[in-house]
């Protein structure tokens, strides 16, 4: 309740010594008031003199004030005009010379530069400095992102870099030229540094996403395209060959994530063993030994990721004693997609290290029967150990070549094919995948994944009762080694697909490049290491809807019995022809109509090849046939054949090519190869006396 | 010529039948291919080609089994019983590589699918007989020793770490131990916790242990769970 301050409200002065002290505050505004109206107080010598020397001009006022263009832009321009144009000039000797240090490329720009007379680009930059005036945050925003060659623009890129102070040594970005012959010469002698390349494939990124826009004049988009690839190689440190391959996968916003990510270890997961313990009890002894971690995402309830530890992971006693296991969170996915029931027989044909196995055994709770395959001995090694530790019980281990498996065994209920691959999807775990892979590693491990999965097909049942589901998955993002397998499974046999149950992850292509697959292909599942934060993996779960195995093209002519019974014992050796006349690149002219060749060569789909074939049988008739079809000895054409006794001649033709192929074919083939050789010649004996 | 003629047949019968549908005929195939061959067997001379769809792993003898039984015993007891009469199904014991597996009958008859040399490893292994035809129990057989466990012994936190090393137990380590456990009797292995750590030998007496000095080995070290990581190797 302070008094209002108000000159004409006298207020009482009350009893006591303060009370005469303090007059009030408007009596003592007074005095400050009264103070100015007195005239100008008598000054010193000292104070007259400065007074003096203020009111004077000061002749290097000019020079010695800091550049304050924009918020005088208002007064006489042509007293900036001169300001301005020195301090640009001098600045703008200040940036080549920095840009000299960074090479190359700055030089194209000054080059550019300097087209223009300083007069001119003086003259332009006035007019752009009030449009700037304004706008001067947004540029400074734009001016990273902005690449063009503009002239207009690049002054005002100039202006804002002046404006900012002047040891900002950010790249000149705003002409992204791809650099002459000389620059790359030069380029290839001199290594630039990293970071240059970094900030130049960014640009090159920008530009090409704004083609239209932000392109420069005479350049074709795949000289920017193998710029790019280029950078890409050196920065990231891989080869050519997968370089492309990339950018065939993702677009050119998310390839940088994408090779970014895999620079980059994943985080640790491990899965809680249901058998034997539970994830909260599992979390909280793992945390009273020091572990920071955390449940690994409402998709799973098994899962835990870790942060960090202060013991190591794997050697904790829960670990030995078996209460989880350290696994990939993308190896959770194809198990879930599998989802096993309890009493099931199942059959996990590529199962080292057993990660997989287990988590399979935990979900089925021991029950049922699940037979454990993986090629090398030593690494079931370990699957033998993960077993015992976990305390699985139901499983048998064996060491067979996974295409051999439908003779061993056939029958179960669900198959789980965890291919080998490729790796690409992995390269965080081994960066060695980024130099060693070329095309022929890839399309031999898409050859070993087409006989593997057909031959998992072979080993499901599709009557059976629970079942008759195949998940496919891989650790790699290669469409030839996903959907290319999983497209030629879907043409080779009764299969299809379905939804794998996953409800995250990117939807697999049904088309890519010049191929075209099957639409079901979208039920198949991608993930990426930069957008799921897991390791590159494909998932894909098919089921098969019946047992009988299709010959080779639609068409199923079984006349009677017998010739049925040798389509089908011809299929497995037929089949090999095909795969192996279709691996080797040399094949003739008449067996590229051959369905299964069309696929190897990349060319059109199924009906074509269908087509050209069946043309092609149609026209020779009768015995003529026969000797044709012995003549073709590199086509495969038996069952298409409709007369019994030409099935025999191409059949037996086959046999003999069979033999001429043994040695590149599997072991498996020599077995029913000899046998069903007696039965026939002892047919076509019959049938020609 | 006979011989060999019908050994063709039996051959191409085999060949064929696993050929045209090994998934529709589903394992019942398997078994009777078998005793079509062993029909041939007894008569004649067992053609070598077929030894290998035959021979697969075998059940124990009577002598293996009595030794491996009392080395069971001596850490569970009569509760071997128990083993082999389960509630979800008999379990048994078979002799492969020098191995012995504990297997329910369901494994056993899809087991026979695989050829000697391709098997590795069928159910739980629980040991091995060595050269001299004595019974090495392994860590593996830990998951059914521990529920049918006679005498146990609890180890302190501290001493944890070094029984997993493979060190044997002194007094100052010893947290607990069953009463009445006689001198080299088996015991299993717990952590305070109560997780199953491995097993071992009890070298004194209960009583002998509350008077022993601290630093006297009261347990002798057989198996630890440490060994899933150390002798990965040498569980296959």
């Amino acid at each position: 309740m302070g008094r209002k301050l108000d000159p004409t409200n006298q207020v009482k002065r009350g009893p006591g010594k303060k009370a005469r002290k303090q007059k009030g505050a408007e009596t003592e505004l007074a005095k400050f008031i009264t103070d100015e109206e007195t005239g100008p107080k008598r000054l010193s010598s000292r104070a007259r003199k400065r007074v003096h020397n203020l009111k004077k001009p000061k002749e290097n006022s000019k020079w010695l004030t800091p550049a304050k263009r924009k918020r005088k832009a208002d007064e006489a321009e042509s007293e900036d005009d001169s300001d301005d144009l020195w301090e640009k000039e001098e600045e703008e000797v200040e940036e080549e010379q920095q840009q000299l240090k960074k090479g190359g490329k700055e030089q194209v720009k000054k080059a550019a530069k300097s087209g223009l007379l300083p007069i001119e680009r003086a003259a332009k930059k006035e007019k752009k400095l009030k449009e700037t005036m304004g706008l001067e945050s947004d540029e400074d925003d734009e001016e990273d992102d902005d690449d063009d060659d503009d002239d207009d623009v690049e002054k005002s890129d100039d202006d804002i870099e002046e404006e900012d102070t002047v040891q900002t040594n950010i790249d000149e970005m705003d002409a992204f030229r791809l650099p002459g012959a000389e620059e790359s010469e030069k380029e290839g002698v001199l290594p630039l540094d990293l970071k240059t390349i970094h900030q130049r494939i960014k640009d090159n990124i920008e530009v090409l996403c704004n083609f239209s826009t932000k392109r420069e004049e005479g350049k074709e988009r795949a000289e920017y395209i193998s710029l790019l690839k280029k950078d890409l190689s050196t920065y990231y440190s891989y080869n050519n060959f997968l370089i492309e391959k990339l950018i065939d996968i993702f677009p050119l916003s998310e390839l940088v994530d994408f090779l970014e990510a895999n620079e980059i270890q994943r985080p640790v997961t491990i899965r809680t063993n249901t058998l034997k313990t539970r994830r909260r009890d599992l979390a909280q002894a793992l945390i009273n030994r020091g572990v920071n971690l955390d449940p690994l995402g409402k998709w799973s309830k098994v899962g835990l990721v870790i942060y960090d530890s202060s013991v190591p992971v794997g050697a904790t006693p829960e670990y030995l004693a078996g209460h989880y296991m350290l696994q990939g969170a993308s190896s959770f996915l194809p198990v879930m997609a599998l989802s096993p029931q309890e009493g099931e027989l199942l059959l996990d044909m590529s199962s080292a290290p057993g990660g997989k196995t287990t988590y399979i055994a935990q979900l089925m709770r021991n029950t049922g029967v699940i037979v454990a395959n993986d090629a090398n001995a030593d690494r079931l090694k370990s699957v033998v150990g993960n077993i015992h530790r976990l305390g699985v019980t139901n499983t048998v281990v064996c060491n067979y070549d996974g295409r051999q498996f439908p003779k061993v065994m056939g029958g179960f209920d669900r198959v789980l094919l965890d291919a080998p691959c490729s790796g690409t999807g992995v390269i965080a775990k081994d960066p060695a995948v980024k130099t060693s892979k070329d095309e022929a590693d890839i399309q031999r491990a898409a050859h070993l994944q087409k006989e593997m999965i057909l031959s998992a097909i072979d080993s499901v049942n599709a009557e059976s009762p629970s079942g008759g589901y195949l998940v496919y998955c891989t650790c790699s993002i290669m469409v030839e080694e996903n959907e290319w397998v999983v497209d030629y499974a879907l043409k080779k046999r009764n299969v299809k697909l379905v939804p794998t149950g996953l409800d995250f992850g990117k939807e697999g292509f049904t088309r890519f490049k010049e191929r075209r697959f099957h639409p079901s292909l979208r039920l198949s599942r991608r993930f990426y290491p930069h957008s799921h934060n897991m390791d590159g993996f494909f998932v894909a779960k098919l089921k098969k809807f019946s047992n009988v195995v299709p010959t080779a093209p639609a068409e199923k002519k079984e006349e009677n019995s017998e010739a049925s019974e040798m389509t089908e014992v011809t299929e497995s050796p037929q089949k090999n022809p095909s795969k192996t006349v279709k691996t080797s690149k040399t094949v003739p002219g008449k067996a590229s109509g051959s369905k299964g060749k069309a696929q190897a060569n990349g060319t059109s789909g199924k009906e074509k090849a269908n087509i050209k074939s069946k043309g092609k049988k149609d026209s020779p008739a009768g015995p003529k046939k026969a000797k044709v079809a012995k003549m073709d000895g590199e086509t495969v054409k038996g069952p298409e054949a409709k007369k019994p006794t030409v099935k025999t001649t191409p059949s037996k033709a086959d046999k003999k090519e069979g033999g001429r192929f043994e040695k590149k074919q599997n072991k498996k083939i020599k077995s029913p190869m000899k046998l069903p050789f007696d039965h026939f010649l002892f047919k076509l004996l019959q049938i020609y006396f | 010529m006979l011989l060999a003629s019908i050994l063709r047949t039996v051959a191409r019968l085999v060949n064929d039948r696993r050929l045209r549908s090994p998934i529709e005929t589903g394992p019942s195939v398997t078994t009777s291919v078998l005793t079509h061959v062993s029909r041939c067997s007894t008569g004649h001379s067992v053609h070598i080609v077929f030894l290998s769809y035959i021979v697969k792993m075998r059940p124990l003898t009577d002598e293996e089994t009595k030794t491996m039984f009392e080395k069971l015993s001596k850490y569970i007891g009569e509760n071997i019983k128990l083993l082999v009469d389960r509630p979800d199904g008999t379990y048994c014991f078979r002799l492969h590589n020098d191995r012995v597996y504990y297997m329910s009958e369901k494994i056993l008859k899809l087991a026979t699918n695989f050829s000697r040399d391709k098997l590795v490893s069928v159910g739980t292994c629980f040991g091995k007989f060595t050269k001299t035809t004595k019974f090495r129990m392994h860590i593996t057989a830990l998951d059914f020793l521990a529920p049918y466990a006679k005498f146990k012994v609890w180890v302190k936190p501290g001493t944890e770490q070094s029984f997993l090393y493979g060190n044997h137990v002194l007094k100052s380590g010893l947290g607990r131990i069953t009463e009445n456990t006689m001198q080299y009797q088996g015991v299993v292995v717990y952590s305070m916790a109560d997780v199953p750590l491995g097993f071992g030998v009890a070298a004194k007496t209960t009583q002998e242990c509350r008077r022993v000095d601290p630093m006297s080995i009261v347990v002798f070290h057989q198996a630890d769970v440490g060994e899933f990581i150390r002798n990965e190797d040498t569980l296959t």
